[in-house]
């Protein structure tokens, strides 16, 4: 279990990790873009995703579960079908709510100070863990083993300790394509050409004829269903969800979206990744129980030192 | 025109506010809440109330609050990770007087004993706070609001990770315990019975409550001077308009600075009688929600308004440490009554205090979309407000304006 | 009252001063003087670079070259609290007043840098802050005597007019005892009388607390009645600078305002219509 290959085998969870994060934290990079608020609340909206996941999945093929429980063992074909629909279950249920927490408790507050709307996400924070206590219960659940765990290094008859397993692979096919999507949905669009046109300047927009509510609308939609494809994901990945799992991967992807600049989108992504590395070798040299720490410390050291992040430009921009 | 308005012409006694009824009402109500606390103890005993041990961590709360809000409410600062320095006067206090902490074993005998004191423990809790606050404050308080709040969360979790992590000096998530207790006149606090004076009496946690009711009222009159002086202006100058503050000579940084230590060290004391008092600390009584607990309280009142904090915290408190018990057992009992056993199950299933945190979650988003200045709105924002007076009473003669006249006649328009 | 021309006279001296914005330069390499007791006026068309300049002077921006100093003393480096403090005072041009604060605290917040008890004298009690405190209550009294509020000094800033809020603004600004003082647009969105009252009120204060005025104006009315002499920018360039008769005059000025066509030696009605 040599150095060199520890450090790959850290660095391939890493990646996976930080591809998660990545999703979520394009929904916070989103809506600061465009209302310069901090949504506190998105990371349970995430981890309502991976609750809604669980409850699809189970209502759809309890039996499925059963046989590929065998982890090594290549899932029946429906399988696939059902994850397709539980994914796209879980990115709608996310949007809907997210888009109904923007309309009860933030529209109303975006004239206001600052504090208003984050500490009223703060409020909804909490009131959605209460929810997932309600819905899930106090103690960590286990997540249905829908994708084998399958080797591929040593599939290609490669020796080596390094385990890149399917699991990892599902992460990247499920991830990369939805932030492709996104980035030409923001770059092409005629929406998301009013996406960019409110972040840049709300009144400008707004006389521009461009309807400020249902664009900001629409960017919680886009966040919420990103936070619901990942509570999917990390279910999946992780085969394990839970209450806090809101808070902590949150701020994680807060963080990341920090790191690389809030507000932009690529620096979502790079933020992302070196989070997702930055923990994965913190867990394999430190201890797991010093991750939070380095994290927090990252946060707080990236905030102190240089506020806009790696590539702190607008939304707008940099697009 | 408008002769309802009370305005009294001239060069009054403006040092001391007017006396108005409403002012009267509300010494009479102070004069009776102070009453009603002093004697509180005694009317718990005569009643058999018993909710002195509901009473004592809610005052120390509700002074949490108090400190809470210099940061949030005068100064403008929101600080998600207040309990950390609520953490750290406890774990500073507990380093001092516990027989477990490192210190333990260096100062008995050394030079320093005399440090083994509670009293000096609480004194040294109040500083540590106070400077770890200034520490957190140096290089953040340049960041703008949202940022700030998010440094300030970061160091909340950052600090009892810390404490859970470092286990050699913490004991860990196990927590320190036992603590020194507080001495005076012959009693120790706490332990039965207390000699006073050769009579022998059981006081149970009485000397804690007078303590933190003490500790407390010191704090209120504390921070009304405070907030009257050079330094509470600077704070809502700071908190109005920082820009402009700036140009009437406001140093921005060293105003929060003093916010965040002052803060901050109101929880050191809090800190230091609430160890003393549960005789025990672990990392988890500091985490986030308690952060956000003391934050709900001082909203709910009304921010900047030490009457409505208190009154925030008040009703927080009260709801969390005595209500949401008795009312789950209420809705229990309810649910046996009607002798159906379905009905019973799921009158039996609800639990409020299980739910705590969804309350009080509610409590800030309909707090913050309702009503966001809290119950009691901050100060003096009249309702008859002035705008109905005339653009510009000064009388139309220039030579008039010169000499100075200044009682506006009669009004054009 | 601006009676020698010695230059131990001069209270402000700007040379050089210079902004950048990107590419763009919003104040170009202006050399300005303020004489003690003196009201000057800084005129131009919208974007001259006026507001930019005053925020140099105030500490607010850096500026990209040039030096101002103040008293003898460069200002360079200073914040604008420090700037405050060595006794510039000023105003906004869209009122900044503590809106939730009553008058009174208004003005003593204006008067931070002159005053010393800190937190602990304040927690005691001291005699020292007692008496500070009481002295400062009526300082801000008198001061609101003189821009006559004094009558609502315990009512919230928030809730006064538009015009009085100006007045407030300007006592506050005096609190701190300036020797300079900058006014931002002091009459912008006056009505004429109240106008009329605000020059007499800036003159007057010129002549009480012996201060230099450096005022920010468009109503020409306002400056003409009002200023010594008369500094125009255009493009963030000094473009004229003299009496208010002599900038009445010049031709740069007079095509900066009505562009080329109307160009009339001697015009004296040119100025007036510009807002």
């Amino acid at each position: 279990m040599l150095t060199f290959e520890y450090f790959l085998q850290q660095l391939v969870t890493g990646l996976a990790n930080g591809m998660l994060i990545t999703l979520v934290a394009i929904g916070y990079t989103l809506v600061y873009g465009i209302v310069e608020m901090i949504n506190f609340a998105h990371g349970d909206v995430f981890m309502l995703g991976a609750f809604s996941s669980v409850t699809t999945l189970q209502a759809l093929g309890a039996q499925a579960v059963k046989r590929v429980a065998n982890k090594d063992q290549p899932p029946i074909p429906e399988t696939y079908l059902w994850l397709v629909v539980a994914l796209i279950t879980s990115m709608v249920f996310c949007a809907t709510l997210n888009v109904l927490i923007e309309r009860l408790a933030y529209r109303r507050l975006r004239r206001g100070s600052r504090m208003a709307p984050l500490i009223s996400a703060i409020g909804v924070s909490f009131i959605l863990q209460n929810v997932g206590i309600y819905w899930k219960g106090v103690s960590p659940i286990n997540f249905p083993r829908y994708i084998p765990q399958i080797d591929l290094v040593k599939a290609f008859g490669i020796d080596s300790f390094v385990r890149v397993t399917t699991k990892d692979v599902f992460v990247f096919v499920v991830t990369v394509p939805l932030v492709i999507a996104l980035t030409l949905f923001i770059q092409r669009t005629k929406l998301g050409k009013a996406m960019r046109a409110t972040a840049q300047d709300r009144d400008a927009a707004q006389l521009m004829g461009i309807d400020i509510n249902r664009t900001i609308a629409l960017t919680f939609l886009l966040g919420g269903a990103l936070a619901g494809a990942a509570g999917l994901v990390s279910g999946l990945y992780n085969n394990t969800a839970g209450f806090q799992m809101g808070f902590s991967y949150g701020l994680n992807s807060f963080t990341a979206a920090v790191l690389g600049g809030i507000g932009n989108l690529n620096g979502a992504m790079l933020g992302g990744v070196f989070i997702g590395i930055l923990g994965a070798m913190s867990d394999g040299y430190l201890d797991a129980r010093w991750t939070p720490v380095v994290i927090f410390g990252t946060l707080n050291l990236v905030l102190i030192i240089r506020p806009s992040g790696i590539l702190g430009q607008d939304l707008a921009e940099r697009a | 025109m408008q002769t309802d308005i009370r305005m009294t012409p001239g060069r009054r006694s403006y040092v001391e506010e007017p006396a108005d009824p409403q002012q009267t009402r509300n010494r009479i109500l102070q004069a009776t809440a102070f009453a009603f606390v002093v004697a509180y103890p005694f009317l718990d005993l005569l009643f058999g109330w018993q909710a002195l041990l509901a009473f004592i961590p809610m005052m120390l709360m509700i002074t949490l609050a108090l400190g809470l809000n210099i940061v949030v409410g005068y100064a403008g600062l929101l600080d998600l990770g207040y309990a950390a320095f609520y953490a750290i006067g406890a774990y500073a206090a507990a380093f001092f007087t516990s027989p477990n902490s490192p210190l333990a074993s260096v100062l008995p005998g050394s030079p320093f004993a005399w440090m083994q004191d509670f009293w000096v423990s609480m004194v040294m809790a109040v500083l540590v706070a106070g400077c770890a606050g200034a520490i957190l404050g140096a290089p953040t308080l340049r960041l703008r609001g949202d940022y700030l709040a998010l440094v300030t969360l970061g160091f909340g979790e950052i600090v009892p990770r810390l404490v859970k992590n470092l286990e050699p000096w913490t004991k860990g998530v196990k927590g320190m315990s036992p603590i020194g207790r507080p001495y005076l006149f012959g009693c120790q606090f706490g332990v039965d019975p207390c000699e006073i004076l050769g009579m022998k009496l059981k006081l149970g946690m009485i000397p804690y409550y007078y303590l933190t009711l003490i500790v407390g009222a010191i704090s209120i009159f504390a921070i009304i001077r405070l907030r009257n002086s050079r330094l509470g202006r600077a704070w809502a100058a700071i908190r109005d308009d920082e820009t402009a503050a700036q140009g009437m000579g406001i140093n921005p940084v060293t105003t929060k600075l003093w916010a965040f230590s002052l803060g901050a060290s109101f929880s050191g004391a809090t800190g230091a009688i609430f160890g003393a008092y549960l005789q025990t600390i672990s990392p988890d009584q500091f985490e986030y929600s308690t952060s956000v607990i003391v934050l709900c309280m001082v909203i709910l009142g009304g921010t900047g308004n030490i009457w409505g904090v208190m009154l925030g915290g008040l009703l927080i408190q009260s709801f969390d440490r005595i209500f949401a018990e008795r009312l789950t057992g209420w809705v229990h009992k309810a649910g046996a009554l009607t002798g159906d056993p379905t009905i019973t199950a799921a009158f039996n299933s609800f639990d409020l205090l299980k739910s705590r945190l969804l309350v009080f979650g509610l409590c800030l988003v309909l707090i913050m979309n309702l009503r966001p200045q809290g119950i009691l709105p901050n100060r003096k924002r009249r309702e008859t407000a002035l705008t109905d007076l005339p653009e510009d009473d000064v009388a139309p003669d220039e030579a008039v304006m010169i000499a100075g006249a200044t009682v506006p006649t009669e009004k054009p328009r | 009252m601006t009676t020698s021309n010695a230059s131990g006279d001069v209270v402000l001296d700007v040379t050089g001063l210079t902004k950048r914005f990107g590419g763009l330069v919003a104040v170009d390499s202006v050399d300005f003087q303020v004489r003690r007791r003196q009201i000057v006026s800084l005129i131009g068309p919208n974007g001259a670079g006026k507001t930019t300049f005053f925020n140099m002077v105030a500490g607010q921006y850096e500026p990209s070259a040039g030096r101002v100093v103040f008293d003898g003393k460069s200002l360079h480096g200073l914040r604008p609290h420090q700037i405050t403090a060595r006794g510039i005072g000023r105003t906004f041009q869209n009122i900044r007043l503590f809106t939730n604060e009553t008058l009174l605290e208004n003005v003593l917040v204006g008067m931070h840098s002159r005053l010393k008890s800190g937190p602990l004298a304040s927690l005691l009690r001291l005699p020292s802050q007692r008496r500070e405190e009481g002295e400062a209550r009526e300082k801000g009294m008198a001061l609101l005597h003189l821009v006559k509020l004094d009558q609502y000094a315990n009512e919230a800033a928030g809730n006064l007019p538009y015009g009085m809020q100006r007045r407030l603004e300007m006592a506050r600004a005096l609190a701190s005892e300036p020797q300079l003082l900058l006014l931002d647009e002091p009459t912008a969105g006056m009505n004429p009388q109240e106008t009329v009252n605000m020059i007499s009120l800036i003159r007057r204060v010129r002549d009480e607390f012996g201060v230099a005025v450096l005022l920010i104006e468009h109503d020409m009315q306002v400056v003409m009645g009002l200023s010594e002499r008369v500094t125009v920018l255009n493009y963030g360039q000094k473009i004229a600078e003299g009496t208010p008769l002599d900038v009445q005059r010049n031709d740069n000025v007079i095509e900066a305002y009505l562009g080329r066509r109307h160009k009339r030696p001697g015009d004296e009605e040119a100025d007036g219509g510009t807002h």
